[in-house]
Protein backbone atom coordinates (compact mmCIF):
# COMPACT_ATOMS: atom_id res chain seq x y z
CA UNK A 1 0.00 0.00 0.00
CA UNK A 2 1.12 3.40 -0.94
CA UNK A 3 2.61 5.40 1.89
CA UNK A 4 2.89 8.62 -0.15
CA UNK A 5 1.88 9.42 -3.71
CA UNK A 6 1.93 12.75 -5.85
CA UNK A 7 0.08 13.33 -8.39
CA UNK A 8 1.05 15.10 -11.44
CA UNK A 9 2.95 17.50 -9.20
CA UNK A 10 4.75 20.65 -10.46
CA UNK A 11 7.63 22.97 -9.92
CA UNK A 12 9.08 25.81 -12.47
CA UNK A 13 12.16 27.86 -11.24
CA UNK A 14 11.57 30.44 -14.19
CA UNK A 15 12.09 28.80 -17.37
CA UNK A 16 12.87 25.83 -15.63
CA UNK A 17 10.46 22.82 -15.14
CA UNK A 18 12.49 21.56 -12.50
CA UNK A 19 9.31 18.98 -11.20
CA UNK A 20 7.29 18.28 -14.56
CA UNK A 21 3.74 16.59 -13.71
CA UNK A 22 5.45 13.77 -11.40
CA UNK A 23 3.27 10.63 -10.37
CA UNK A 24 5.29 9.06 -7.77
CA UNK A 25 5.02 6.83 -5.00
CA UNK A 26 6.81 5.10 -1.65
CA UNK A 27 5.47 1.73 -0.22
CA UNK A 28 5.16 1.21 3.14
CA UNK A 29 8.84 0.22 4.61
CA UNK A 30 10.40 0.09 1.50
CA UNK A 31 13.79 1.91 0.78
CA UNK A 32 13.87 3.89 -2.35
CA UNK A 33 16.71 5.43 -4.04
CA UNK A 34 16.05 8.60 -6.16
CA UNK A 35 18.45 8.86 -8.70
CA UNK A 36 19.13 11.16 -11.61
CA UNK A 37 21.52 13.41 -13.34
CA UNK A 38 22.15 16.74 -11.86
CA UNK A 39 19.43 18.85 -12.50
CA UNK A 40 17.13 16.12 -12.81
CA UNK A 41 14.57 17.66 -10.33
CA UNK A 42 15.57 15.42 -7.18
CA UNK A 43 16.21 17.39 -4.88
CA UNK A 44 13.24 19.60 -5.77
CA UNK A 45 10.48 16.54 -5.61
CA UNK A 46 12.05 15.96 -1.78
CA UNK A 47 11.78 19.84 -1.28
CA UNK A 48 8.02 19.64 -2.47
CA UNK A 49 7.16 16.51 -0.53
CA UNK A 50 8.93 18.15 2.98
CA UNK A 51 7.42 21.03 2.69
CA UNK A 52 10.29 23.38 2.08
CA UNK A 53 8.88 25.01 -1.64
CA UNK A 54 5.33 24.88 -2.59
CA UNK A 55 3.97 23.02 -5.94
CA UNK A 56 2.75 25.12 -8.80
CA UNK A 57 0.42 22.33 -9.50
CA UNK A 58 -0.72 19.10 -8.41
CA UNK A 59 -1.60 17.33 -4.95
CA UNK A 60 0.41 14.98 -2.54
CA UNK A 61 -1.32 12.77 -0.33
CA UNK A 62 0.53 11.02 2.85
CA UNK A 63 -1.32 8.01 4.45
CA UNK A 64 -4.16 9.01 2.76
CA UNK A 65 -4.41 12.28 3.84
CA UNK A 66 -4.00 15.53 1.01
CA UNK A 67 -0.85 17.21 2.48
CA UNK A 68 -0.46 19.50 -0.33
CA UNK A 69 -0.86 22.93 1.37
CA UNK A 70 -0.07 21.46 4.87
CA UNK A 71 2.64 23.59 6.42
CA UNK A 72 6.35 22.43 7.21
CA UNK A 73 5.57 21.44 11.16
CA UNK A 74 1.98 20.14 10.42
CA UNK A 75 4.11 17.80 8.02
CA UNK A 76 6.59 16.49 10.29
CA UNK A 77 3.85 15.76 13.03
CA UNK A 78 1.98 13.68 10.38
CA UNK A 79 5.50 11.59 10.02
CA UNK A 80 7.64 13.53 7.29
CA UNK A 81 11.34 13.89 8.30
CA UNK A 82 14.22 14.39 5.74
CA UNK A 83 18.14 15.44 6.20
CA UNK A 84 19.45 17.71 3.72
CA UNK A 85 22.58 17.82 1.10
CA UNK A 86 24.46 19.34 2.73
CA UNK A 87 24.67 19.04 5.77
CA UNK A 88 22.29 20.77 8.05
CA UNK A 89 22.83 20.92 11.87
CA UNK A 90 23.00 22.31 15.02
CA UNK A 91 26.61 23.49 14.96
CA UNK A 92 27.19 24.94 19.03
CA UNK A 93 24.78 22.69 20.90
CA UNK A 94 26.65 18.66 21.66
CA UNK A 95 25.86 15.94 19.71
CA UNK A 96 23.46 15.05 22.53
CA UNK A 97 21.22 18.03 22.37
CA UNK A 98 21.11 18.09 18.75
CA UNK A 99 18.80 14.78 19.10
CA UNK A 100 17.50 16.25 22.44
CA UNK A 101 15.81 19.00 20.60
CA UNK A 102 14.20 17.30 18.24
CA UNK A 103 13.07 15.10 20.93
CA UNK A 104 11.94 17.66 22.43
CA UNK A 105 9.80 19.17 19.62
CA UNK A 106 8.29 15.95 18.93
CA UNK A 107 7.20 15.69 22.56
CA UNK A 108 5.59 19.13 22.73
CA UNK A 109 8.35 19.64 24.66
CA UNK A 110 9.73 22.92 23.10
CA UNK A 111 8.09 25.44 24.72
CA UNK A 112 8.56 24.64 28.31
CA UNK A 113 10.89 27.61 29.25
CA UNK A 114 11.02 26.88 33.21
CA UNK A 115 12.46 23.75 33.29
CA UNK A 116 16.26 22.42 32.68
CA UNK A 117 16.31 20.75 29.58
CA UNK A 118 19.25 18.50 30.93
CA UNK A 119 16.99 16.95 33.89
CA UNK A 120 14.85 15.09 31.44
CA UNK A 121 16.18 12.07 31.86
CA UNK A 122 14.16 10.19 29.76
CA UNK A 123 15.02 12.78 26.52
CA UNK A 124 18.62 12.37 27.50
CA UNK A 125 18.70 8.31 27.70
CA UNK A 126 16.52 7.98 23.85
CA UNK A 127 19.27 10.61 22.62
CA UNK A 128 21.98 8.42 23.73
CA UNK A 129 20.00 5.22 22.40
CA UNK A 130 19.49 6.99 19.13
CA UNK A 131 23.21 8.21 19.07
CA UNK A 132 23.93 4.29 19.39
CA UNK A 133 21.94 2.71 16.95
CA UNK A 134 24.11 5.46 14.41
CA UNK A 135 27.40 4.48 15.89
CA UNK A 136 27.51 7.54 17.67
CA UNK A 137 28.14 6.46 21.52
CA UNK A 138 31.10 8.32 22.81
CA UNK A 139 30.53 11.56 20.80
CA UNK A 140 27.66 13.00 23.07
CA UNK A 141 29.03 15.73 24.76
CA UNK A 142 31.06 17.18 21.46
CA UNK A 143 29.74 20.33 19.53
CA UNK A 144 27.96 18.79 15.84
CA UNK A 145 29.74 21.24 14.46
CA UNK A 146 33.26 19.28 15.65
CA UNK A 147 32.31 16.24 13.96
CA UNK A 148 34.45 14.60 11.20
CA UNK A 149 32.38 14.96 7.89
CA UNK A 150 31.56 11.17 7.75
CA UNK A 151 30.12 11.69 11.70
CA UNK A 152 27.99 14.83 10.56
CA UNK A 153 26.16 12.93 7.78
CA UNK A 154 24.91 10.81 9.75
CA UNK A 155 24.01 12.51 12.66
CA UNK A 156 22.33 14.50 10.39
CA UNK A 157 19.94 11.36 9.48
CA UNK A 158 19.93 10.51 13.35
CA UNK A 159 18.35 14.34 14.15
CA UNK A 160 15.85 13.31 11.35
CA UNK A 161 15.30 9.74 12.51
CA UNK A 162 14.90 11.08 16.14
CA UNK A 163 11.53 12.96 15.62
CA UNK A 164 9.87 8.96 14.39
CA UNK A 165 8.95 9.57 11.20
CA UNK A 166 6.72 7.12 8.94
CA UNK A 167 8.71 8.74 5.84
CA UNK A 168 12.33 9.73 5.63
CA UNK A 169 13.67 11.41 2.68
CA UNK A 170 17.55 11.65 3.09
CA UNK A 171 19.46 13.88 0.22
CA UNK A 172 22.70 11.99 -0.61
CA UNK A 173 23.50 10.81 2.56
CA UNK A 174 26.68 10.25 1.77
CA UNK A 175 27.43 12.98 -0.56
CA UNK A 176 31.10 14.37 0.46
CA UNK A 177 33.04 11.13 2.15
CA UNK A 178 35.08 8.43 0.92
CA UNK A 179 34.04 5.39 -0.69
CA UNK A 180 34.42 3.13 2.48
CA UNK A 181 33.05 5.82 4.46
CA UNK A 182 29.80 5.76 2.30
CA UNK A 183 28.89 1.65 2.75
CA UNK A 184 29.37 2.20 6.58
CA UNK A 185 26.92 5.06 6.43
CA UNK A 186 24.50 3.16 4.22
CA UNK A 187 25.01 0.10 6.35
CA UNK A 188 23.92 2.12 9.42
CA UNK A 189 21.21 4.40 7.68
CA UNK A 190 19.55 1.11 6.34
CA UNK A 191 19.64 -0.77 9.14
CA UNK A 192 18.09 1.43 11.21
CA UNK A 193 15.50 2.07 9.08
CA UNK A 194 14.44 -1.24 8.22
CA UNK A 195 14.42 -1.98 11.81
CA UNK A 196 11.98 0.69 12.75
CA UNK A 197 9.82 -0.12 9.50
CA UNK A 198 10.29 3.40 8.15
CA UNK A 199 10.13 4.32 4.28
CA UNK A 200 13.05 6.24 2.96
CA UNK A 201 13.55 7.86 0.26
CA UNK A 202 16.96 8.60 -0.59
CA UNK A 203 18.74 10.50 -3.16
CA UNK A 204 21.96 8.91 -4.38
CA UNK A 205 24.71 9.60 -7.09
CA UNK A 206 26.62 6.73 -6.50
CA UNK A 207 25.36 3.59 -8.69
CA UNK A 208 27.42 0.87 -6.58
CA UNK A 209 25.31 2.26 -3.66
CA UNK A 210 21.97 2.55 -4.83
CA UNK A 211 21.90 -0.94 -6.61
CA UNK A 212 23.19 -2.47 -3.39
CA UNK A 213 20.90 -0.59 -0.83
CA UNK A 214 17.55 0.01 -2.07
CA UNK A 215 14.17 -1.87 -2.78
CA UNK A 216 13.47 0.23 -5.68
CA UNK A 217 14.89 2.89 -7.75
CA UNK A 218 12.93 5.80 -9.07
CA UNK A 219 15.07 7.23 -12.28
CA UNK A 220 14.82 11.44 -13.14
CA UNK A 221 15.16 13.06 -15.85
CA UNK A 222 14.78 16.82 -16.79
CA UNK A 223 11.87 16.71 -14.46
CA UNK A 224 10.01 13.39 -15.04
CA UNK A 225 10.48 10.10 -14.46
CA UNK A 226 12.12 8.28 -16.86
CA UNK A 227 12.04 5.25 -15.28
CA UNK A 228 11.19 2.82 -12.37
CA UNK A 229 11.51 -0.55 -10.72
CA UNK A 230 13.61 -2.95 -8.76
CA UNK A 231 18.04 -2.54 -8.92
CA UNK A 232 17.29 -5.59 -11.72
CA UNK A 233 15.16 -3.99 -13.96
CA UNK A 234 17.03 -0.57 -13.97
CA UNK A 235 20.08 -1.87 -14.83
CA UNK A 236 18.60 -3.57 -17.64
CA UNK A 237 16.95 -0.37 -19.10
CA UNK A 238 17.86 0.98 -21.60
CA UNK A 239 16.76 4.07 -21.78
CA UNK A 240 18.03 4.61 -17.99
CA UNK A 241 22.03 3.36 -19.41
CA UNK A 242 21.67 6.01 -21.90
CA UNK A 243 20.46 8.97 -20.40
CA UNK A 244 22.01 8.17 -16.97
CA UNK A 245 24.91 5.92 -17.41
CA UNK A 246 26.25 7.14 -20.52
CA UNK A 247 26.36 3.86 -22.28
CA UNK A 248 25.23 4.37 -26.01
CA UNK A 249 21.75 3.55 -27.26
CA UNK A 250 21.16 0.41 -28.53
CA UNK A 251 21.50 0.81 -32.32
CA UNK A 252 23.04 4.13 -32.08
CA UNK A 253 25.92 5.36 -34.69
CA UNK A 254 29.26 5.19 -32.01
CA UNK B 1 26.59 12.76 33.82
CA UNK B 2 29.05 14.15 31.84
CA UNK B 3 30.96 17.66 31.51
CA UNK B 4 30.96 19.95 28.88
CA UNK B 5 27.56 21.23 27.31
CA UNK B 6 25.36 22.21 29.38
CA UNK B 7 24.95 21.51 33.26
CA UNK B 8 23.50 18.66 34.82
CA UNK B 9 21.20 18.76 37.91
CA UNK B 10 23.64 17.86 40.54
CA UNK B 11 26.15 20.26 39.66
CA UNK B 12 23.65 22.86 39.39
CA UNK B 13 23.72 23.39 43.45
CA UNK B 14 27.32 23.04 42.90
CA UNK B 15 27.82 25.88 40.71
CA UNK B 16 25.65 27.96 42.74
CA UNK B 17 27.98 26.74 45.91
CA UNK B 18 31.15 28.53 43.62
CA UNK B 19 29.10 31.20 43.38
CA UNK B 20 28.84 31.83 47.31
CA UNK B 21 31.86 34.23 48.11
CA UNK B 22 31.59 36.19 45.60
CA UNK B 23 27.52 36.53 46.62
CA UNK B 24 28.99 37.34 50.25
CA UNK B 25 31.17 39.99 48.91
CA UNK B 26 27.98 41.37 47.05
CA UNK B 27 26.28 41.25 50.32
CA UNK B 28 28.86 43.04 52.60
CA UNK B 29 29.95 45.48 50.10
CA UNK B 30 28.12 48.92 51.03
CA UNK B 31 29.36 48.42 54.21
CA UNK B 32 32.93 48.58 53.15
CA UNK B 33 33.21 50.73 50.10
CA UNK B 34 31.81 54.65 50.39
CA UNK B 35 28.19 55.42 49.03
CA UNK B 36 29.38 56.44 45.57
CA UNK B 37 31.08 53.30 44.86
CA UNK B 38 27.89 51.20 45.97
CA UNK B 39 25.37 53.39 43.47
CA UNK B 40 28.27 52.62 40.56
CA UNK B 41 27.93 48.97 40.99
CA UNK B 42 24.05 49.34 41.23
CA UNK B 43 24.01 51.00 38.32
CA UNK B 44 26.23 48.41 36.82
CA UNK B 45 24.03 45.70 38.22
CA UNK B 46 21.26 46.89 36.21
CA UNK B 47 22.88 47.73 32.77
CA UNK B 48 24.01 43.56 33.55
CA UNK B 49 20.42 42.96 33.54
CA UNK B 50 19.66 44.58 29.54
CA UNK B 51 23.08 42.89 28.88
CA UNK B 52 21.37 39.80 29.83
CA UNK B 53 18.75 40.26 28.19
CA UNK B 54 20.11 41.72 25.03
CA UNK B 55 22.22 38.67 24.81
CA UNK B 56 19.11 36.34 24.75
CA UNK B 57 18.64 37.30 21.35
CA UNK B 58 22.28 38.27 20.17
CA UNK B 59 23.94 35.35 21.78
CA UNK B 60 21.07 32.80 22.06
CA UNK B 61 18.76 33.42 19.34
CA UNK B 62 21.17 34.84 16.60
CA UNK B 63 19.53 38.41 16.28
CA UNK B 64 21.47 41.55 16.55
CA UNK B 65 18.86 43.96 18.14
CA UNK B 66 19.94 47.75 17.49
CA UNK B 67 17.30 48.83 19.26
CA UNK B 68 17.19 48.16 23.09
CA UNK B 69 17.29 51.61 24.41
CA UNK B 70 13.75 51.42 23.38
CA UNK B 71 12.86 48.76 26.18
CA UNK B 72 15.03 50.14 28.71
CA UNK B 73 13.90 53.71 27.91
CA UNK B 74 10.06 52.01 28.32
CA UNK B 75 10.65 50.71 32.09
CA UNK B 76 12.61 53.61 32.72
CA UNK B 77 10.07 56.01 31.95
CA UNK B 78 6.71 53.96 32.53
CA UNK B 79 8.53 54.51 36.45
CA UNK B 80 8.63 58.39 35.75
CA UNK B 81 4.97 58.24 34.67
CA UNK B 82 3.80 57.00 37.11
CA UNK B 83 5.52 58.90 39.55
CA UNK B 84 4.42 62.35 38.13
CA UNK B 85 0.67 61.34 37.20
CA UNK B 86 -0.17 58.81 39.55
CA UNK B 87 2.39 59.91 42.13
CA UNK B 88 2.94 56.25 43.40
CA UNK B 89 6.01 55.73 45.17
CA UNK B 90 6.12 51.68 45.75
CA UNK B 91 8.90 50.25 44.25
CA UNK B 92 7.94 47.66 43.37
CA UNK B 93 4.35 48.85 41.98
CA UNK B 94 7.20 50.73 39.45
CA UNK B 95 8.59 47.43 38.38
CA UNK B 96 5.24 45.98 37.41
CA UNK B 97 4.36 49.12 35.54
CA UNK B 98 7.78 48.62 34.17
CA UNK B 99 7.30 44.79 33.30
CA UNK B 100 4.14 45.60 31.78
CA UNK B 101 4.84 48.56 29.64
CA UNK B 102 7.95 47.08 28.16
CA UNK B 103 6.15 43.67 27.66
CA UNK B 104 3.21 45.45 25.59
CA UNK B 105 5.60 47.53 23.55
CA UNK B 106 8.16 44.73 23.28
CA UNK B 107 5.39 42.70 21.52
CA UNK B 108 4.21 45.14 19.45
CA UNK B 109 7.89 45.94 18.55
CA UNK B 110 8.07 42.00 18.07
CA UNK B 111 5.45 41.30 15.33
CA UNK B 112 6.93 43.90 13.12
CA UNK B 113 10.70 42.79 13.88
CA UNK B 114 10.90 39.26 14.01
CA UNK B 115 9.69 38.79 10.33
CA UNK B 116 13.33 39.49 9.41
CA UNK B 117 16.74 38.79 10.56
CA UNK B 118 20.39 39.97 10.11
CA UNK B 119 20.60 43.47 8.69
CA UNK B 120 16.70 44.18 8.48
CA UNK B 121 16.36 43.00 11.96
CA UNK B 122 18.83 45.25 13.08
CA UNK B 123 17.53 48.43 11.13
CA UNK B 124 13.76 47.97 12.06
CA UNK B 125 14.69 47.22 15.87
CA UNK B 126 16.76 50.48 15.80
CA UNK B 127 14.36 52.71 13.44
CA UNK B 128 11.70 51.54 16.17
CA UNK B 129 13.77 52.54 19.15
CA UNK B 130 13.97 55.77 17.29
CA UNK B 131 10.25 56.71 17.17
CA UNK B 132 10.32 56.17 21.20
CA UNK B 133 12.87 58.58 21.18
CA UNK B 134 11.32 61.19 18.54
CA UNK B 135 8.05 60.77 20.58
CA UNK B 136 9.59 61.56 23.86
CA UNK B 137 11.39 64.42 22.66
CA UNK B 138 8.39 66.20 21.14
CA UNK B 139 5.67 65.72 23.08
CA UNK B 140 7.55 67.89 25.88
CA UNK B 141 4.18 68.54 27.63
CA UNK B 142 4.15 64.31 28.59
CA UNK B 143 7.92 63.52 28.91
CA UNK B 144 9.34 66.57 29.46
CA UNK B 145 11.43 66.91 26.48
CA UNK B 146 15.21 67.31 26.85
CA UNK B 147 14.32 68.38 30.57
CA UNK B 148 13.35 64.78 31.43
CA UNK B 149 11.15 63.96 34.47
CA UNK B 150 12.40 63.40 38.10
CA UNK B 151 11.73 60.24 40.18
CA UNK B 152 11.87 60.84 43.77
CA UNK B 153 12.85 58.34 45.90
CA UNK B 154 10.94 55.16 45.93
CA UNK B 155 9.45 53.45 49.13
CA UNK B 156 10.76 49.86 49.30
CA UNK B 157 8.45 47.22 50.70
CA UNK B 158 6.08 50.68 51.51
CA UNK B 159 8.70 51.21 54.54
CA UNK B 160 11.86 52.35 53.58
CA UNK B 161 13.01 55.34 51.76
CA UNK B 162 10.47 57.88 50.03
CA UNK B 163 10.74 61.13 49.11
CA UNK B 164 11.50 62.11 52.99
CA UNK B 165 14.59 59.86 53.23
CA UNK B 166 18.23 60.60 53.15
CA UNK B 167 18.70 59.97 49.31
CA UNK B 168 22.19 59.02 49.22
CA UNK B 169 21.94 56.83 52.51
CA UNK B 170 19.05 55.14 50.85
CA UNK B 171 20.54 54.64 47.38
CA UNK B 172 24.16 53.13 48.77
CA UNK B 173 22.13 50.62 51.49
CA UNK B 174 18.31 49.72 51.35
CA UNK B 175 17.79 50.95 47.47
CA UNK B 176 21.18 48.67 46.86
CA UNK B 177 20.03 45.67 48.19
CA UNK B 178 16.69 45.89 46.19
CA UNK B 179 18.30 46.04 42.77
CA UNK B 180 20.93 43.19 43.73
CA UNK B 181 17.78 40.83 44.68
CA UNK B 182 15.93 41.67 41.46
CA UNK B 183 19.31 41.56 39.64
CA UNK B 184 19.80 37.59 41.04
CA UNK B 185 16.44 36.72 40.44
CA UNK B 186 16.59 38.35 36.83
CA UNK B 187 19.69 35.84 36.61
CA UNK B 188 18.50 33.16 37.86
CA UNK B 189 15.54 32.90 35.91
CA UNK B 190 17.50 34.13 32.61
CA UNK B 191 19.83 30.92 32.98
CA UNK B 192 16.96 28.87 33.67
CA UNK B 193 14.91 29.81 30.25
CA UNK B 194 18.06 29.69 28.55
CA UNK B 195 19.35 25.81 30.34
CA UNK B 196 15.10 24.97 29.34
CA UNK B 197 13.99 23.11 26.09
CA UNK B 198 12.98 26.54 24.81
CA UNK B 199 16.58 27.88 25.12
CA UNK B 200 17.44 24.84 23.53
CA UNK B 201 15.51 25.36 20.81
CA UNK B 202 16.32 29.01 20.51
CA UNK B 203 20.25 27.78 20.13
CA UNK B 204 18.82 25.76 17.64
CA UNK B 205 17.12 28.79 15.60
CA UNK B 206 20.85 30.65 15.98
CA UNK B 207 22.59 27.47 14.48
CA UNK B 208 20.23 26.87 11.37
CA UNK B 209 17.04 28.54 10.91
CA UNK B 210 16.03 25.56 8.13
CA UNK B 211 16.78 22.83 10.03
CA UNK B 212 15.09 24.04 13.30
CA UNK B 213 11.68 24.40 11.03
CA UNK B 214 12.72 21.00 10.28
CA UNK B 215 12.37 18.70 13.48
CA UNK B 216 9.13 21.02 14.18
CA UNK B 217 10.10 24.43 15.62
CA UNK B 218 7.90 27.38 14.94
CA UNK B 219 10.52 29.93 13.97
CA UNK B 220 9.31 32.83 13.98
CA UNK B 221 6.69 32.45 17.25
CA UNK B 222 10.26 31.42 19.32
CA UNK B 223 11.79 34.52 18.01
CA UNK B 224 8.40 36.34 19.11
CA UNK B 225 8.64 35.28 22.57
CA UNK B 226 12.86 35.53 22.79
CA UNK B 227 12.20 39.37 21.67
CA UNK B 228 9.61 39.69 24.33
CA UNK B 229 10.70 37.95 26.90
CA UNK B 230 14.10 39.76 26.02
CA UNK B 231 12.17 43.62 25.52
CA UNK B 232 10.52 42.82 29.36
CA UNK B 233 13.75 42.11 31.18
CA UNK B 234 15.34 45.23 29.83
CA UNK B 235 12.65 47.36 30.95
CA UNK B 236 12.83 45.65 34.00
CA UNK B 237 16.88 47.31 34.31
CA UNK B 238 15.29 50.57 32.89
CA UNK B 239 12.96 50.88 35.54
CA UNK B 240 15.77 49.63 38.58
CA UNK B 241 17.85 52.56 36.81
CA UNK B 242 15.06 55.76 37.27
CA UNK B 243 15.61 56.17 40.94
CA UNK B 244 19.32 55.59 40.90
CA UNK B 245 19.64 58.60 38.11
CA UNK B 246 16.51 60.46 39.53
CA UNK B 247 16.05 62.23 36.15
CA UNK B 248 14.79 59.94 33.12
CA UNK B 249 15.35 61.68 29.61
CA UNK B 250 15.12 61.03 26.33
CA UNK B 251 18.96 59.59 25.87
CA UNK B 252 17.92 56.28 27.42
CA UNK B 253 15.84 56.10 24.46
CA UNK B 254 18.01 57.23 21.66
CA UNK B 255 20.43 54.71 19.77
CA UNK B 256 23.59 55.36 21.20
CA UNK B 257 22.43 54.08 24.03
CA UNK B 258 21.11 50.64 22.23
CA UNK B 259 25.12 50.89 21.39
CA UNK B 260 25.90 50.79 25.23
CA UNK B 261 23.76 47.75 25.31
CA UNK B 262 25.70 45.72 22.43
CA UNK B 263 29.08 47.37 23.77
CA UNK B 264 28.80 45.83 27.22
CA UNK B 265 27.83 42.30 25.88
CA UNK B 266 30.29 41.56 23.58
CA UNK B 267 32.74 43.10 25.96
CA UNK B 268 32.06 40.44 28.18
CA UNK B 269 31.67 37.94 25.69
CA UNK B 270 28.16 37.30 23.75
CA UNK B 271 29.05 33.48 23.61
CA UNK B 272 28.84 32.86 27.17
CA UNK B 273 26.07 33.24 29.81
CA UNK B 274 28.06 35.31 32.50
CA UNK B 275 29.57 37.46 29.70
CA UNK B 276 26.93 40.44 29.27
CA UNK B 277 27.33 40.82 33.60
CA UNK B 278 30.79 41.24 33.67
CA UNK B 279 31.07 43.37 30.29
CA UNK B 280 27.70 45.47 31.60
CA UNK B 281 29.53 46.42 35.21
CA UNK B 282 33.08 46.67 33.82
CA UNK B 283 31.85 48.99 31.31
CA UNK B 284 30.14 51.16 33.54
CA UNK B 285 33.44 51.45 35.79
CA UNK B 286 35.43 52.67 32.66
CA UNK B 287 32.85 55.07 31.46
CA UNK B 288 32.61 56.52 34.36
CA UNK B 289 36.28 56.97 35.01
CA UNK B 290 36.77 57.77 31.57
CA UNK B 291 34.20 60.42 31.32
CA UNK B 292 35.98 61.58 34.95
CA UNK B 293 39.33 61.59 34.19
CA UNK B 294 39.55 63.09 30.50
CA UNK B 295 37.21 65.22 28.24
CA UNK B 296 38.33 62.72 25.64
CA UNK B 297 36.35 59.91 26.93
CA UNK B 298 34.81 58.73 23.62
CA UNK B 299 38.09 58.18 22.17
CA UNK B 300 38.95 56.06 25.44
CA UNK B 301 35.87 53.89 24.97
CA UNK B 302 36.57 54.23 21.01
CA UNK B 303 40.16 52.67 21.40
CA UNK B 304 38.88 49.49 23.86
CA UNK B 305 36.62 48.74 21.30
CA UNK B 306 39.12 48.46 18.58
CA UNK B 307 41.48 46.88 20.99
CA UNK B 308 38.86 44.50 21.90
CA UNK B 309 37.81 43.33 18.67
CA UNK B 310 41.33 42.74 17.72
CA UNK B 311 42.79 40.99 20.69
CA UNK B 312 39.65 39.22 22.46
CA UNK B 313 36.58 39.46 20.10
CA UNK B 314 35.63 36.65 22.34
CA UNK B 315 35.21 38.96 24.93
CA UNK B 316 36.53 39.14 28.78
CA UNK B 317 34.96 36.07 29.58
CA UNK B 318 34.75 34.22 26.56
CA UNK B 319 38.78 34.85 26.32
CA UNK B 320 39.30 34.23 30.51
CA UNK B 321 37.18 30.96 29.65
CA UNK B 322 39.31 29.69 27.18
CA UNK B 323 42.85 30.59 28.75
CA UNK B 324 41.50 29.40 32.09
CA UNK B 325 42.27 24.86 32.20
CA UNK B 326 38.73 24.39 33.49
CA UNK B 327 37.27 25.88 30.38
CA UNK B 328 33.07 25.61 30.24
CA UNK B 329 31.36 26.25 26.67
CA UNK B 330 28.29 27.81 26.86
CA UNK B 331 24.78 26.02 26.53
Amino acid sequence: MALLTTAQLRKSFGDVRAVDGVDFAVAEGEVLALIGSNGAGKTTLVNLISGLVAPDAGQIDFRGRDITALPVVERIRAGIARSFQIVNLFDLLSVRDNLALAIFAREGKSRRLTVLAEQDTAVREEAEAVLAQFGLQGKSTVAGGDLAQGERKLLDVAVAYALRPRLLLLDEPTSGVSTREKSAIMDVVTAVVRAGGISAVIIEHDMDVVFTYSDRIVVMHQGAILAQGTPEQIRRNAAVATTLLGAPAAGSPG
Amino acid sequence: MTTGGSVAGASLWGRVARLAPLLLVLLVLPWLIPPYQTILLSYGLAFAIAALAFNLLLGYTGLLSFGHSAYFGVGAYSVAFLVKYLHVASMELHLVGGIAASALVSLLFGLVCVRYTRIFFAMLTMALSQVLWSLAFKFYWVTGGTDGLRVSTPTLLGVVGGPAADKIGFLAHAYYYFVLVVFLLCVALLWLILHSPFGMALQAIRDNETRAEFVGIRVRRYRLLAFVLSGTFTGIAGALWAPLNGLVVPDILYWPFSGRIVFMTVLGGFRTFAGPIVGAVVFNYLETYAIGSTTYWQLVLGVVLVGLVLVMPAGIVGTLGRLLPRARRVG
